[in-house]
């Protein structure tokens, strides 16, 4: 009896380690569009400090599975957890607020703004509130620090000044990754960062994408399997909205289910294309 | 210097200057009336970029509660003044509540919707005086001493509180909470990843705009002496949308511009009767809304960003072309 009482103990006393190393955790996500089934019953666990890539063909769900997560779509069914709390009913800005920011996969800036102005935005969230509309000028111009910090942590001090629609395409990406960072999220959602990108600015974003996410925990969804391989300690193949395979780069790349899946669709495609 | 300064200290050269190059005052405060009506409506539209063609009920609901305060309750005229800011503000939450969820034209139409049931209320409501309005709203004085029945002394008083309004609207767009409108109008989706309550500001920009647009109706209401039916009326959120068009939407001058020009030419246009031209004799007094349907046309079809967002887009095209080195 007493013995039984132990192992149970022991077992959720493991079961809470578990639980305290994840960060986020999808339960049986789903989403349907109309009768079409985009996301059918999804199981995801990040863990804490980790890079997981969400990867998988075009049309799997993926973003789909990012905008639940990060509650821009409502799900049809399934539950959502961050760091034990169910997150599933929340609004978006408000999952934010608990440090689950997200970056999209058209790059998110604020175009018409300066470069600066782009940062400061995302730094003052925590200062201004809606019916704070007058003065509060002193508050944020405390926060000037920290936008150069974020500035130069990101190489854009020589863009500062630039209105940010007029900076070329890698550096809006990497003004996007800045603002995502300077908001100091516990969860960063990468929706494709490298995507429309040159070799170099692949290479140099993956190396921010790295070096920002020490002390973070990063999910991201990717196409560029280099750039996976690279950094990514875990990886989730999603297919048609289920995930088939699960683990490293090493383990994933040999599941036959996702080498089906690739070179299948690829296969397909040189069938369509004679 | 802050924007909002410059603005603050020309407009108030501007505003000392004209009664003394002999313009009327009574003309004059109904421009400024119109103007701060015009500011107020860009504050929202301009900034937010949400369209609301329901702005003539705060206006008009300012100036029947400042009439009514000013002529049945006998408020001093400082209090019927501010009763239409009060006015302008819980009608604006009321409406804004009900629409600011809604994106594009689903807002208009709400907000059109909703300034019609005001419209309506108005015909029937016992306190507005029906089709008759409210007529002789007396202006009292300020602070109890100063008799506001002289033009000038009125002038003096309007001419301080639409500046004081309109400085008030473009400092609050230069406050973090103005960059984050601009921010919210630019990307909204990504307002929102970065923690943004986007409606909540939405609806704080749309019940400061309704409550300014109540202060213009008041101050309106209180120069002619009148608060009549045409001041809800649809017609007068469609002018508010010509001015601030024709001058420059989402600029800090341009509708103030478009204010003055809209309300010059309505009172050239009425007094300048019947004209010969050619075999036809038009009567201009009664084909207002036929010339500022045309200027309209003009203005879609020629300069879109109006008066002075056009001459701000010519200025950052000449130092654009200067930048990179090639000549202007």
């Amino acid at each position: 009896m007493l013995d039984r009482n132990a192992s149970a103990l022991a077992l959720d006393s493991a079961t809470a380690a578990a639980r305290a190393d994840t960060v986020l955790e999808a339960r049986g996500l789903k989403k349907e569009f109309h009768g079409f089934v985009a996301v059918a019953g999804v199981d995801l666990s990040v863990r804490r400090g980790s890079i997981h890539a969400l990867i998988g063909p075009n049309g799997a769900g993926k973003t789909t599975v990012f905008n639940l997560l990060t509650r821009f779509i409502a799900p049809t069914a399934g539950r959502i957890n961050f760091e034990g709390e169910d997150i599933t009913s929340e609004l978006p800005a408000a999952l934010a607020r608990r440090g689950i920011v997200r970056s999209f996969q058209i790059s998110a800036i604020f175009p018409h703004l300066s470069v600066h102005e782009n940062i400061r935005i995302a730094l003052q969230q925590r200062i201004v509130s809606p019916l704070r509309f007058w003065g509060g000028g002193e508050a944020v111009s405390k926060l000037e620090p920290r936008t150069s910090d974020v500035l130069e942590q990101f190489e854009l001090e020589n863009v500062a000044h630039l209105r940010a629609g007029e900076l070329a395409y890698g550096q809006k990406r990497t003004l996007e990754l800045a603002t995502t960072v300077a908001t100091d999220p516990k969860l960063m959602l990468l929706d494709e960062p490298t995507q429309g990108l040159g070799h170099e600015d692949v290479d140099r974003i993956t190396d921010l994408i790295k070096r920002v996410a020490a002390g973070r925990t990063v999910l991201m969804v990717e196409h560029n399997m280099r750039m996976v391989a690279r950094i990514a300690d875990r990886i989730s193949v999603l297919r048609r909205g289920e995930k088939i395979a699960e683990g490293s780069y090493d383990e994933v790349s040999v599941d036959p289910q996702v080498v089906e899946a690739y070179l299948g669709s690829r296969a397909r495609r040189r069938e369509q294309t004679p | 210097m802050r924007q909002s300064s410059v603005l603050l200290v020309g407009l108030a050269i501007a505003g000392v200057v004209a009664p003394l190059s002999g313009l009327y005052p009574l003309f004059l405060m109904k421009c400024l009336a119109f103007a701060l009506f015009a500011a107020a409506f860009n504050f929202f539209t301009g900034y937010v970029g949400l369209l609301s063609i329901g702005h003539a009920a705060f206006f008009g609901m300012g100036a029947y509660v400042t009439g009514h305060a000013a002529k049945i309750w006998g408020f001093p005229t400082e209090l019927a003044l501010a009763t239409s800011l009060g006015a302008g503000a819980v009608l604006g939450l009321v409406i804004g509540g009900m629409a600011i969820r809604r994106q594009g034209i689903y807002f208009a139409m709400i907000t059109l919707a909703m300034a019609q049931m005001i419209y309506f209320f108005c015909v029937q409501a016992p306190f507005t005086g029906a089709e008759d309005g409210l007529q002789r709203i007396p202006r009292g004085t300020l602070l109890g001493v100063f008799d506001l029945g002289n033009d000038m002394a009125l002038y003096g008083v309007v001419l301080v509180l639409a500046l004081a309004a309109v400085w008030a609207l473009q400092r609050i767009m230069e406050a973090p909470f103005g960059h984050v409108l601009l921010a919210i109008r630019d990307n909204e989706a990504r307002a929102i990843s970065l923690g943004y309550d986007v409606k909540s500001y939405k609806l704080a920009a749309f019940v400061l705009s309704a409550a300014v647009a109540g202060l213009a109706g008041g101050l309106k209401a209180l120069t002619l002496g009148l608060a009549s039916l045409p001041d809800v009326h649809w017609t007068q959120s469609g002018a508010v949308i010509l001015m601030c068009l024709l001058g420059g939407l989402g600029t800090p001058l341009g509708p103030i511009i478009g204010a003055i020009l809209v309300v010059t030419l309505e009172g050239k246009l009425a007094s300048m009767g019947a004209v010969q031209i050619g075999p036809l004799a038009i009567d201009f007094s009664t084909k207002v809304p036929i010339v500022i349907g045309l200027i309209f046309m003009c203005c879609v079809l020629l300069f879109r960003k109006g008066i002075v967002g056009e001459f701000i887009a010519a200025v950052e095209r000449q130092s654009a072309q200067r930048r990179n080195g090639r000549p202007a």
